[in-house]
C-alpha cells in the first residue's frame, strides 16, 4: 500500500511540474476540454464574422470590395445637406459658421470636448498648442491652432481637415471613418472654444467670479 | 493447514476504499484545476504579425482606447484599426522601422493585416460590446490591464460564471461613463464603489440579463 501512495504522489508531483500553474502566458491556440476538430460546428460554426477572413474567395476576405464610384451607406449622396456633410456653401465655398440642423450649446462643446480629446489630442495636445505627446517622438509637423492663419480659417476648411486629412503627403491623415459628421462639427467648435480660451483677458472673467476670487 | 492470506490482507478492502477516495478527490481537483478555461484559456497570447505593445501606446502614450478600437461604442464589435490608422503616426514615426513592414505593406496593397484573434466567445452566445461601454463597464473587467501589456493575452476566463457574475451584481463593477476606458481608475474604496454603482444601477435603470434568452437568442 505504501507503495501505491508513493507513485500516486510521483504523479501528482509529475502532473504539477508538467502542466504548471494557472496563470502563464502561451502563444498556442487553446486546447479545449470539447474541441471542435471532434465536436464540429457545436462551438464555432461557419459563419462569416465581422473582420474575420472567408476562404470562398480567393483574397480571403469575406466582404466584396464595392465598385468604384459606389457610395457607401453613411456617406453624403449628392442631394443632402453639403454644409452639414462637406463643410461646402452651395457656390462650393467653404462655410463659416455650423450647419442649421445642429444646436451649438453647451453638451455639444462638451461632446466635441470627448472627441477631441480621444482623436486629436495626442499630435495637437489638450490646449491645442501642438505639443501633444507625439511630437516628443518626432511628430514635428504639427501646427499651433493659435496663430492667425488658423483662427481665420473656415468652418468647412478645419471640417475638409478631419474628414479627408491635410498636408503635401497627408502628414495629418483623415478621420472620416472614425468620427461621424456631427462629431467633426463638435470638434470644431471646441477647437474655437480652445482659441477663445488663449485669447481671454481680465474682462472675460464675470465679475461674481471675480469677486470670489479677490479680483478688483 | 498454511496460510494463504497474510493477517493484513483483511485491512485491504478497507485500504481501498480509502485510497478510492483519495484518488477520485486528486481526480476531481485535478480535472477542475486543468479542464477548465481559467486554466485553459486564459493567459492565451499569440504571436502577432507586427509586435504591436499596448504597454507603449496605451500606457506610455496615453492614447485612448477608442483611437484604434474606434466603433467599440457604436457597435456590437470592437474594430480592430486599419493600417491607415497605424500611419497616421507612423508615416512620420520611425518610417522606416523594419517592425512596421507589414502596416506599411497593408497600407500601400489594401489587403488586411493579418491579426490573430485572442479573445472570442461560442457563436452561441450574443455579445455586444457598446451596452456595456454605455453603461459604465470598463474594458479592464472582461480584458485586464491591457494599457500594461506588451502583448495581449486573455486575462479573464470569459466563460458564462464570469458573464453572470457580474449580471447578478452589476453595482460592483460599473463607474461614471468618462472613466470607461481609463484602465487605471479605480474608487477610492469599496464602499464608495458600492453606493456609487448603486446609484448609477438606479439612475440608469441597469438591468443586465439573466434569462438564457439574453445571451443565448
Ligand atoms: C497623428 C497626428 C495628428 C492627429 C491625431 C491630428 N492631427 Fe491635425 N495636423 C497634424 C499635422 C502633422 C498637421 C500639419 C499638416 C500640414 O499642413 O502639413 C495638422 C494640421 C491640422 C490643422 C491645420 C490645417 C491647416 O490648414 O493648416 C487643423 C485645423 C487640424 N490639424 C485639426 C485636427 C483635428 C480637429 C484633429 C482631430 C480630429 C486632428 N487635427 C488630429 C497632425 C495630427
Ligand atoms: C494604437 C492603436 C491601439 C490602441 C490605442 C489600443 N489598441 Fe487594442 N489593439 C490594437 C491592435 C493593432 C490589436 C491587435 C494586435 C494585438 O492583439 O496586439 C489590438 C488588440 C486588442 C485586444 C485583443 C483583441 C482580440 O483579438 O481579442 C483587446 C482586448 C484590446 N486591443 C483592447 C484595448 C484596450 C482596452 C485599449 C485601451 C487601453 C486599447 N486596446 C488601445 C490597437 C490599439
Ligand atoms: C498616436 C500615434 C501612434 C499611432 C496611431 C500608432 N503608433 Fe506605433 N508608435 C508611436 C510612437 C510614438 C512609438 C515610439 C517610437 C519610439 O520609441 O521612438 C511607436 C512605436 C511603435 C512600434 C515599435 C517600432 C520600433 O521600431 O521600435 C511598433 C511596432 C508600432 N508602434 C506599431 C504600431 C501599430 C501596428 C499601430 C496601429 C495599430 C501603431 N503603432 C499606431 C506612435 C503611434
Ligand atoms: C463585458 C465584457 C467586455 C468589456 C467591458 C469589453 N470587452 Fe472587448 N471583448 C469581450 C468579449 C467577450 C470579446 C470576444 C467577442 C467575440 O467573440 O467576438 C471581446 C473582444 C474584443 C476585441 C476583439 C474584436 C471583437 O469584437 O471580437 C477587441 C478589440 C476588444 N474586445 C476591445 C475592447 C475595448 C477597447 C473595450 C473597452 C472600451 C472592451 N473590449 C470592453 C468582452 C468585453
Ligand atoms: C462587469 C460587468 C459585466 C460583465 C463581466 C458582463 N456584463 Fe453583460 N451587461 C452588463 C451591464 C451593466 C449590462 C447593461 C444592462 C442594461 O443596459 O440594463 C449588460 C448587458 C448585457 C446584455 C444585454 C444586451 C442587450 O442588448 O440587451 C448581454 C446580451 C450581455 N450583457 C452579455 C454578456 C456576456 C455574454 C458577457 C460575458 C462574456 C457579459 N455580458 C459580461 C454588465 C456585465
Ligand atoms: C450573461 C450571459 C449568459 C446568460 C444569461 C446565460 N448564458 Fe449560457 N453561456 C454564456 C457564455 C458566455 C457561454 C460560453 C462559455 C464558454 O465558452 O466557456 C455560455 C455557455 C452555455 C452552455 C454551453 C456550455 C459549454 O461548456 O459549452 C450552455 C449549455 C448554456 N450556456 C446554457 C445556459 C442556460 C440554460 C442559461 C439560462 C439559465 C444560460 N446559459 C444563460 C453566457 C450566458
Amino acid at each position: 500500500m505504501r507503495n501505491v501512495y508513493l507513485i500516486t504522489t510521483f504523479l501528482v508531483v509529475l502532473t504539477l511540474s508538467v502542466l504548471g500553474l494557472r496563470g502563464g502566458y502561451f502563444t498556442k491556440s487553446p486546447i479545449d476540454v470539447f474541441p471542435d476538430t471532434l465536436f464540429p460546428g457545436m462551438k464555432f460554426t461557419s459563419k462569416v464574422r465581422t473582420q474575420g477572413g472567408f476562404s470562398f474567395f480567393s483574397d480571403g476576405r469575406s466582404d466584396r470590395l464595392p465598385p468604384s464610384g459606389v457610395v457607401a451607406y453613411s456617406q453624403p449622396f449628392r442631394g443632402d445637406d453639403s454644409v452639414l456633410y462637406l463643410g461646402k456653401a452651395a457656390d462650393g465655398s467653404w462655410v463659416r459658421g455650423y450647419p442649421a440642423s445642429l444646436k451649438v450649446d453647451l453638451a455639444f462643446v462638451q461632446r466635441g470636448r470627448e472627441r477631441y480629446t480621444i482623436y486629436c489630442s495626442p499630435c495637437h495636445g489638450n490646449v491645442g498648442d501642438g505639443n501633444g505627446i507625439t511630437k516628443r517622438y518626432g511628430m514635428g509637423a504639427t501646427p499651433s491652432y493659435h496663430d492667425d492663419r488658423i483662427r481665420n480659417l473656415p468652418e468647412g476648411d478645419i471640417f475638409d481637415v478631419i474628414t479627408n486629412g491635410k498636408g503635401p503627403a497627408y502628414q495629418m491623415g483623415g478621420y472620416a471613418d472614425k468620427i461621424e459628421p456631427k462629431d467633426r462639427w463638435a470638434i470644431i467648435a471646441y477647437v474655437r472654444s480652445l482659441q477663445r480660451a488663449q485669447l481671454g483677458t481680465i474682462n472675460d472673467v464675470p465679475a461674481q467670479v471675480k469677486t470670489e476670487l479677490g479680483i478688483k | 493447514m498454511s496460510k494463504h492470506f497474510p493477517k493484513s490482507v483483511n485491512k485491504l478492502p478497507l485500504q481501498i476504499i480509502i485510497y478510492l477516495f483519495v484518488i477520485s478527490g486528486l481526480a476531481t481537483a485535478g480535472v477542475t484545476y486543468y479542464m477548465t478555461p481559467k486554466y485553459t484559456r486564459v493567459g492565451y497570447a499569440p504571436v502577432q504579425p507586427v509586435p504591436y505593445s499596448h504597454a507603449k501606446h496605451a500606457g506610455e502614450l496615453g492614447i485612448d482606447c477608442r483611437y484604434c478600437h474606434s466603433n467599440v461604442e457604436k457597435s456590437g464589435f470592437a474594430n480592430l484599426p486599419t493600417a491607415q490608422t497605424c500611419m497616421n503616426c507612423h508615416k512620420i514615426i520611425k518610417p522606416n522601422s523594419p517592425l512596421l513592414a507589414v502596416v506599411r505593406k497593408s497600407y500601400e496593397t489594401n489587403q488586411p493585416v493579418p491579426w490573430v484573434q485572442i479573445h472570442r466567445v461560442p457563436d452561441f452566445v450574443y455579445f455586444n460590446h457598446s451596452v456595456h461601454i454605455a453603461r459604465g463597464v470598463s474594458c479592464v473587467e472582461c480584458h485586464g490591464q491591457i494599457n500594461q501589456m506588451e502583448v495581449v493575452g486573455e486575462a479573464k476566463s470569459l466563460t458564462m460564471g464570469f458573464c453572470l457574475e457580474c449580471h447578478r451584481n452589476p453595482a460592483a463593477h460599473i463607474r461614471p461613463r468618462d472613466q470607461v476606458t481609463n484602465l487605471d481608475w479605480k474608487a477610492s474604496s469599496e464602499a464608495e464603489q458600492l453606493t456609487m454603482g448603486a446609484k448609477f444601477v438606479h439612475d440608469w435603470k441597469v438591468n443586465p440579463p439573466q434569462s438564457c434568452s439574453g445571451c443565448h437568442r
